[in-house]
């Protein structure tokens, strides 16, 4: 047994498997069987991924099709995600303050 | 490759699957998927995955609850697994117009036979522990709502049609339609086909598919944003809906809390883009809820489209304008909830004529002229 995504525990067989029901691309992959969906989406396993799809399809590597990259780059706590609005909120109102200041 | 087909289905999204797996097993041969990309590629991936029958007009209540009923069969007919859970479905109030507007709901779901009840803060907080009781007055829980994993549920019954002999072209875009004498032409970019029954179920490109044939179909795409974080232990088991805080969230068979929410700025368009305006909105709203979950980790977002009608009820059935031209669209961002009832009621129509449930009401007509419709106003 070979893990490919190692964030879902999702196998190699298990990506065959897909294959065999008729998805071609990364992203159906993704959808059916996890892979990529963990904290890391899919740093690990896109690349495997896509190995094995141009291995079963016996196509290049570059007639994959590639998956789509989604935000946030990295996992992001909604309290950081708050945090970061409220100082960019205090940046305009100060801004607009002095913006005000100025017309004196 | 064949291109002559009995029915031929635009869309393969849940709708088309489900509906080419109906007809097949009604007794239909030659049936066809055509499909832009690949399947549930469109809205269907995209969505929340919920199933709920708490609605605010009964065209809507009865049709959720026969699919829901089917649902609960699906994973045996179709001999797959499809992550179906009937955790329930929460729905908060906030304020005192609501409270009255979900009584009147209640009133009428009860009178339909759902197991349906109105809860006070205090047993909401039994349901949803994580829940801050202090913002909600009332709620409306249904325990056999729940939730399914779209991506399955559309390969279950894709899988399942093509074990019927029904075909699926996938990466075949549908550029323009003409009919002569009875039969279809539908111009791909693989080639033409051929068809005497057409189903419209393109979801936001319902109107499209109908302008190409000069048929109006009032469908308008909005984007939706939604975003999942990372695998936690069990916090709930129901979807959550507050229409007044305008969100929406479940957490999956795996961990992850999905969550998403309407804005009322959301230009009509077909973008499926993300945006940070969306992490910000979303973020306060749902801490505003669960003030303890604030360290959760957000680790993916991405968008849909809704595809609204001025109702936000779908369209459903033939049109006046062409005949045997189908349309099931328009489901205002639940078609993946109503696609077991409604596909099993569109092969009814075209194999007897008749439909168990009347659809006579959802024809398209009735968003054309000035009359008033009746809005569906449980929508998030």
């Amino acid at each position: 047994m070979k893990i490919v995504c190692r964030c879902q525990d999702v196998t190699e067989e298990e990506v065959v498997a897909a294959l065999r029901q008729g998805a071609t691309t990364i992203d159906e992959i993704k959808r059916l069987v996890r892979a990529g969906m963990g904290p890391c989406q899919g740093r690990t396993c896109r690349r495997l991924v896509s190995q094995i799809i141009a291995r079963e399809l016996k196509e290049p590597m570059a007639q994959v099709f590639p998956p789509t990259f989604r935000p946030p780059n990295r996992p992001v706590p909604f309290k950081l995600v708050m945090a970061e609005y409220e100082r960019q909120e205090a940046d305009e109102r100060k801004k607009a303050a002095k913006a005000k200041g100025g017309k004196k | 490759m064949k291109t002559r087909f009995d029915a031929i289905i635009i869309g393969g999204g849940i709708l088309g699957v489900s509906i080419a797996y109906e007809l097949a097993k009604a007794g239909l041969k030659n049936i066809c998927v055509l499909e832009r990309h690949y399947l549930a590629s469109g809205s269907t991936g995209r969505c929340g995955g919920g199933f709920r029958q708490q609605w605010s007009t009964e065209p809507n209540t009865r049709l959720a609850m026969a699919s829901v009923k089917r649902l609960e069969g699906i994973e045996a007919e179709l001999g797959y697994q499809t992550e179906f859970f009937q955790g329930g479905y929460l729905i908060v109030a906030h304020s005192d117009e609501e409270v009255a507007q979900f009584r009147k709901n209640v009133a009428m779901q009860q009178r339909l036979g759902l197991d349906v009840k109105m809860v006070g803060p205090d047993q909401a907080r039994e349901i949803v522990p994580h829940l801050d009781v202090s913002k909600i007055k009332m709620a409306t829980w249904c325990p056999t709502d729940g939730h399914i994993s779209p991506f399955l549920l559309t390969q279950a019954y894709a899988n399942a049609a093509k074990r019927l002999g029904a075909e699926i072209h996938l990466w075949t875009t549908v550029t323009g339609l003409m009919k002569k004498s009875n039969t279809f032409f539908v111009m791909t970019d693989k080639g033409p086909y051929e068809c005497n029954l057409l189903f419209n179920c393109a979801g936001s490109f319902a109107r499209t598919i109908g302008s190409m044939i000069n048929v109006d179909i009032p469908v308008d795409p909005y984007r939706h944003e939604i975003l999942v974080t990372e695998p936690v232990e069990r916090l709930w088991n129901p979807m959550v809906i507050s229409f007044g805080i305008g969100l929406y969230t479940r957490q999956e068979k795996n961990g992850g809390v999905v969550m998403g929410m309407g804005d009322p700025n959301e230009p009509v368009g077909t973008c499926v883009g993300s945006s940070m305006h969306f992490m910000y909105e979303m973020s306060r709203r749902f801490t505003t809820l669960f003030p303890k979950l604030a360290g959760l980790r957000i680790v993916r977002q991405w968008a849909g489209l809704y595809e609204m009608t001025a109702d936000a009820q779908p369209i459903l059935g033939p049109v006046d304008e062409v005949e045997n031209f189908y349309q099931a669209s328009g489901f205002s961002g639940h078609g993946l909830m109503l696609a077991p009832a409604v596909s099993q009621l569109m092969a009814e129509q075209v194999t007897t004529g008749r439909t168990s449930i009347p659809i006579d009401d959802l024809h398209v007509r009735r968003l054309r002229g000035a009359q008033a419709v009746h809005r569906e106003k449980s929508v998030v």
